[in-house]
């Protein structure tokens, strides 16, 4: 029989980087070879809004999740929130954001062949903050999911 | 709720009579966003290339007014006050005034060049370097934009997006302003102003 591998998730650390905050993502326990997912929470500073994955404009810099790393995962398929549609002064239409506390779903596959032992999902949240009359720069939040397979 | 940030506060004093000849009968206009003379510093020189890889000086530019806008193609307000400057700059360049725009765009001109062209934007746009940026405070918010008078000094800075009457205003004033020239060239008022 094959040992059960289980798959720990938890954050290294909350992530900071300008108007935004990546927390610490759920702690999930799976078996070798089966599907697991991680809440990532968000949460936008008051008054400012991030783009959402799919802005309403072309020229809008999307919020987006990447992995650089996976580790002996496999998949890392993101489920973003339902955005909001906020009006703004310097938009004709409403805009496509998300604001305040939101969390991002990854759906990861443990590899068949993981080896037991700790690793860890490396990724990157890119985003571009705005309030209601100005605008910052696209930055990039680190996202570290360590796991654990046993 | 005004989601004007820092220039809000700019109004308009009406007319006080007609300017001396030369200036037409145009309305004196008193921009209350302004700082004093006084207390204006000189807006730092920079080095940077237009669309068409010629170097530009703000110091090309003594003895004019400057609107000197920071912004990016990704930047919502700064979309909604590019045409007001394009409006401004169709009025106002035979009077000694001129827009420059310094895109921070980190995609350089293969995202800003095919937007001047949408836009038909009609005065220079530079791509904007950490180095300008630094010299004018580190502008990380967008838009962040000078009104610059002809002594090259900053005469307002509106951080975020401002109204299209601020600027307009401001404007008005610092050309109406003792020693405007029509253009930079033999008499025009000349003074240096230095990096930081």
């Amino acid at each position: 029989m094959l040992p059960l591998a289980l798959v720990t998730l938890w954050s290294l650390s909350a992530q900071s980087s300008g108007h935004l905050k990546v927390g610490e993502p759920t702690k999930v326990a799976a078996a070798r070879g089966a599907t697991v997912g991680a809440k990532i929470p968000v949460t936008v500073d008051p008054g400012f809004h991030v783009n959402s994955n799919h802005p309403a404009d072309d020229y809008l810099i999307p919020l987006k999740l990447t992995w650089t790393s996976l580790g002996a995962l496999e998949g890392g398929e993101v489920t973003y929130p339902a955005p909001k549609l906020e009006k703004y002064e310097f938009a004709d239409k409403p805009l496509s954001v998300f604001s305040g506390a939101f969390s991002l779903t990854v759906s990861f596959k443990v590899a068949a062949n993981a080896p037991p032992g700790p690793g860890v999902a490396v990724g990157k949240l890119r985003y571009q903050a705005c309030n209601s009359n100005t605008c910052f720069p696209p930055k990039t939040a680190d996202v570290n999911v360590t796991y654990q397979v046993q | 709720m005004s989601a004007f940030r820092f220039s809000a506060i700019l109004s308009v004093a009406l007319a006080l009579g007609l300017l001396a000849a030369g200036c037409g009968s145009a309305v004196a206009v008193r921009a209350a966003s302004l700082k004093p003379e006084k207390e204006r510093k000189s807006a730092p020189d920079f080095t940077l290339k237009d669309a068409d890889g010629k170097v530009v000086h703000l110091s090309d530019y003594r003895g004019k007014v400057v609107i000197l806008d920071f912004w990016a193609t990704w930047c919502g307000p700064c979309r909604i006050e590019i045409p007001w400057f394009m409006d401004l700059q169709r009025k106002n360049r035979d009077r000694g005034f001129e827009v420059l725009g310094v895109a921070m765009d980190d995609e350089g001109w293969e995202v800003v060049k095919p937007f001047l062209a949408d836009l038909g934007v009609n005065y220079r746009v530079m791509i904007g370097d950490d180095l300008t940026a630094q010299m004018y405070g580190g502008v990380d918010a967008l838009p962040t934009t000078f009104l610059i008078d002809k002594t090259g000094k900053i005469a307002a800075v509106h951080v975020g997006l401002a109204s299209r009457k601020d600027f307009e205003d401001g404007v008005e004033q610092l050309l109406q302003a003792p020693g405007a020239v029509a253009s930079a060239g033999a008499g025009d008022v000349v003074v240096s102003l230095s990096a930081k």
